[in-house]
């Protein structure tokens, strides 16, 4: 596929890592010349330098024959007319854009192919922000990850020591909890893939992930450890995009206190949020957070854009009595090395929105697509389409598909109704079906097993 | 300073005044026959060749008028208005009042007081009772504001006379970018009430005088009756029920209204901060004072205690002032219940008097916010009316407000003791004043008309500066608005 993307920052250039090592062809449109040169020798893309709404520098980056315009510039209005441009005089078939600003959020048909002409509107802070109240909604886990609008999701949590599971096989998931559907669809031990039988023992330490439908998550989490109380006071440090957007989205639900270091930005949040208050001061004070009570607080997020602030500021909190620490880390060579100690978890921007991207690079009718520790394993959920005749899985028993190693069907959505993946269930037409893949080399296989045969043609 | 124009407005406002508030008593008078329509004539001919000969003076003046020129105006129309308007109490034979007297219950009119020095109202013409009615309604939404619908001379530095009329401590406040417009929709608005409230009045047994008599000085939250009994004359519950509406109604923002009938919908109400503080205020006074009345066993059974309490409440919280019963010997704390809550009045944008629901909620939160502060010292708080934050300069000034308006309420307080009056008649004559309530408590509760003189005119200086929201009034007094 031919993709141009806007924009080399953080997520343009991780998006252009992701991709280039997926056999894409990928061109990176920026206005900083050096960074391209610097980019261009890490990874093997092609680069142009120039303002990335402009008509010339799309057409020297190839708009005549690109699949698919990726704009995620800083800038909005950049953006759109980037958009714009693309699908007025190359008619591109698929246009992402990035908008960061809610305003802009109001009506569809602002998107449309009469108006900006936008195919899929991304918001990378919206996408972090929910990635993140996800997690504080459900106490304990490491990731939560929807699929089929939240009716089925894939969550990973930590074996610890004491969880009724522990030390046993999976296949006593069912004695312990006979009214409970899950399946567990992965097993990381010791940063390795495992791929779980009815057999395999879970061990303290392991990440497991587990999907089940929304409300039996809970009774899952509780076999696998003791189940923390739900989250009640939150502080957040660093107030900018993600910041703000996470304190307004839960500070009906939670005690949120938001701490920032500019007065003016302060002054704007405190008229934008209604209940959280805010802080002016440094995240990294140890007086204030002592006077904010940190040692009564259930969870410490440290998002402000700087790594190493944030990673020192959780440490502090930590020390000085957090319950549990979240830090936004963008430096991935950071994100093994701080997660699991004093950090419970490390949040990386970039993976949270690149599965939102993926989505639509993949082939295959795909809905949805999760990418996992550090991109190395992804979750997706994919449709089935075709008759018994034209497709690998459509009319076949879960056991009988022939499924790349690795890979593994979690549940399937038909309609409303979940069904947790067993060996005996029918793939029907339509089926929402979702897989956990440990090794993304086999990706490729994977979406040839979801495309319909030629022959259905 | 601009002389010219300002002379030139006065005359056009004072010919304004004189065809509308003249000439519906002249006609009152032929229907009535009560040999008033000669006092009435006379004033409205002297007042309009006045205002003729203003404005033929300075009719070629082509000035604009200045930021301060506004409070100048608007003042000095308002001095000159109470004086124009004592004339048929002067002139008349059945009152015999004597200037200052005249003057009292003109400006007393005007404000919306609704204070009186008259007693024996059920004997009086006809034409004078309507023309007191009349004068309420009229100084209820304003003539300035009247004029700026009208005259569109004064759309040019229109928005310094809006500004030094309008109440509430958001002054440059438009419903239309248009400020004829705007003028125009508040009148419409108001008259509209005005109308629907007569008939309802009508409806529930007032005679024809009496209902649109009432109605004038409900929607204008005045409180002048054509009774001395006020609104206990009818003695009807269906009365009061229709006045409590009306009166309710009109202490509400006119923006309010004026969304309501542009959008034809009624949701917006309950989002307003300042509607539904107005409303709790009243809701939870209502329930007190029902209580108290009910346990202390004022009134026999329950019907009575609850339509008296309420009605009462939303009188005097409202700064209207009619009555229904001598709410100044209820018991326990119920007088100065009701007297506080005049205090605080009706919203703002309304054509209630008081400080505003609106200024002591803004108080109300930033009280409450000094609290937070002392828990997080650090924390940066903003007070917000709904989701909107307020500037701090509108904090400013709702605070400047508070503190010259207790200032001015002491030295009035002060003055009136002066002139011998009791610490109870003066306070609640100075409140009652200042809030453009009306009735007071102990010696004033019926009729200001035993008080000396001074203390008179002390009251209607008080009344001015109510209606004027202080600062219009003040900023007169001090040297740097007369230098150049």
């Amino acid at each position: 596929m031919k993709i141009i993307i806007l924009g080399a920052n953080q997520v343009g250039c991780s998006l252009a890592e992701t991709l280039a090592n997926e056999a894409n062809d990928i061109t990176l449109v920026d206005t900083d010349a050096e960074k391209l040169r610097e980019l261009k020798d890490r990874i093997d893309i092609g680069t142009v330098t120039g303002e990335a709404s402009h008509p010339d520098v799309l057409e020297l980056a190839g708009g005549e024959d690109a699949d698919m315009l990726i704009a995620v510039t800083e800038s909005d209005e950049t953006n759109m007319v980037a958009c714009r441009v693309a699908y007025s005089l190359y008619q591109t078939p698929k246009k992402i854009c990035r908008i960061r600003s809610s305003s802009y959020l109001v009506s569809d048909k602002l998107f449309g192919k009469h108006g900006i002409a936008v195919d899929v509107v991304i918001s990378p802070e919206l996408i972090i922000s929910t990635y993140i109240s996800r997690l504080l909604d459900l106490p304990g886990s490491l990731q939560v990850l929807d699929f089929a609008d939240g009716k089925v999701q894939l969550v990973a949590v930590k074996a610890y020591y004491g969880g009724p599971l522990v030390g046993q096989e999976i296949r006593l998931l069912r004695q312990h909890m006979p009214s409970v559907d899950t399946r567990v669809a992965a097993i990381f031990r010791k940063d390795r893939p495992i791929m779980p039988k009815g057999s395999t023992v879970i061990e303290v330490d392991d990440e497991v992930f587990f999907v089940a439908t929304q409300n039996n998550i809970r009774a899952c989490m509780s076999e696998l450890r003791r189940m923390d109380q739900p989250y009640k006071r939150i502080i957040i440090a660093g107030g900018g995009n993600i910041g703000m957007r996470l304190a307004e989205d839960i500070e009906d639900r939670y005690q949120v206190k938001i701490i920032e270091r500019d007065l003016k930005r302060c002054t704007y949040l405190s008229e934008q949020l209604n209940k959280a208050i805010v802080l002016h001061g440094e995240a990294s004070h140890r007086e204030l957070l002592l006077d904010e009570y940190i040692e009564d607080t259930d969870v410490f997020l440290a998002l402000t854009n700087d790594d190493e602030a944030n990673i020192m500021s959780s440490l502090l909190a930590k020390r000085l009595g957090a319950k549990k620490v979240m830090t936004l880390i963008n430096n991935t060579a950071y994100v093994d090395l701080v997660q699991g100690g004093e950090i419970d978890i490390a949040i990386s921007p970039q993976q949270a929105t690149i599965g939102s991207l993926l989505t639509h690079v993949r082939r295959g009718d795909v809905v949805k697509v999760h990418s996992l520790r550090r991109g190395a394993a992804e979750a997706m959920e994919a449709i089935a389409h075709g008759e018994q005749s034209s497709s690998k899985v459509v009319g076949r028993s879960i056991g009988d598909i022939d499924l790349p190693k690795g890979t593994t069907i979690g549940a399937i959505v038909r309609g409303d109704e979940v069904l947790i993946a067993h060996d005996d269930i029918v793939v029907e037409t339509n089926d929402h079906v979702i897989l956990f893949l440990v090794d993304k080399k086999r990706i490729p296989e994977v979406e040839r097993l979801f495309q319909v045969g030629f022959s259905f043609f | 300073m601009h002389a010219s124009i300002i002379i030139k407005i006065l005359g056009v406002l004072l010919m304004l005044f004189s065809a509308l508030g003249s000439l519906p008593p002249i006609l009152v008078s032929y229907i009535y026959d009560d040999g008033m329509a000669g006092v009435f004539v006379n004033t409205f001919l002297s007042v309009f060749i006045t205002g003729l000969i203003l404005w033929l003076l300075t009719a070629r003046s082509k000035e604009d008028l200045g930021t301060k020129d506004g409070f100048l105006v608007v003042t000095l129309f308002w001095v000159v208005l109470g004086t124009a308007g004592s004339l048929p109490f002067l002139l008349s034979s059945a009152t015999e009042l004597s200037l200052t007297d005249a003057v009292f219950e003109s400006m007393s009119g005007l404000t919306t007081t609704g204070a009186t020095v008259i007693s024996g109202l059920d004997d009086l013409p006809k034409s004078l009772l309507f023309y007191r009615q009349l004068l309420q309604w009229l100084g209820g939404m304003g003539i300035i504001v009247l004029a700026m619908a009208l005259l569109p001379m004064l759309g040019i530095g229109g928005m310094q006379l809006y500004r030094a009329e309008s109440p509430g401590p958001v002054k440059d406040y438009k419903l239309v970018p248009k400020l004829a417009e705007t003028a125009k929709a508040l009148w419409y608005i108001y008259l509209t009430l005005t109308v629907v409230c007569a008939l309802a009045y009508w409806l529930v047994g007032m005679s024809l005088f009496d209902a649109v008599g009432h109605s004038f000085t409900t929607v204008a939250i005045g409180g002048f009756s054509t009774h001395d009994q006020s609104m206990g004359y009818f003695n009807n519950p269906a009365v009061d029920v229709v006045a409590i509406i009306f009166m309710f109604v009109a202490g509400i923002n006119f923006a309010l209204h004026f969304t309501a009938w542009q959008k034809r919908e009624i949701k917006h109400y309950g989002a307003d901060p300042e509607f539904r503080f107005y409303a709790f205020i009243l809701a939870s006074l209502a329930i007190v004072t029902v209580l108290v009345l009910y346990f202390s066993a004022t009134y026999s059974g329950v019907f009575e205690a609850t339509i008296k309490g309420v009605f009462q409440v939303v009188s005097i919280a409202t700064t209207t002032g009619f009555v229904t019963a001598d709410f100044s010997s209820w018991p326990l704390f119920l007088p100065y219940l009701l007297f506080y809550a005049a205090i605080i009045g009706a919203c703002a944008g309304s054509t209630g008097g008081g400080m505003k629901v609106i200024r002591i909620l803004l108080i109300f939160k930033q009280g409450f916010r000094e609290v937070q502060r002392l828990i997080h010292p650090k924390a940066i708080i903003p007070i917000k009316l709904g989701r909107n934050p307020v500037p701090d300069r509108v904090i400013d000034s709702v605070w400047g407000f508070f503190a010259v308006y207790v200032m001015a309420f002491m030295v009035m307080l002060l003055a009136l003791l002066a002139t011998g009056l009791d610490i109870i008649t003066a306070f609640s004559a100075v409140g009652a004043c200042i809030n453009n309530l009306g009735p007071g408590l102990a010696g004033v509760a019926e009729t200001y008309g035993h008080l000396p003189n001074t203390a008179k005119w002390i009251l209607c200086v008080a009344m001015l500066l109510g209606r004027l929201e202080v600062f219009t009034l003040l900023v007169l007094f001090t040297p740097m608005f007369w230098r150049r």
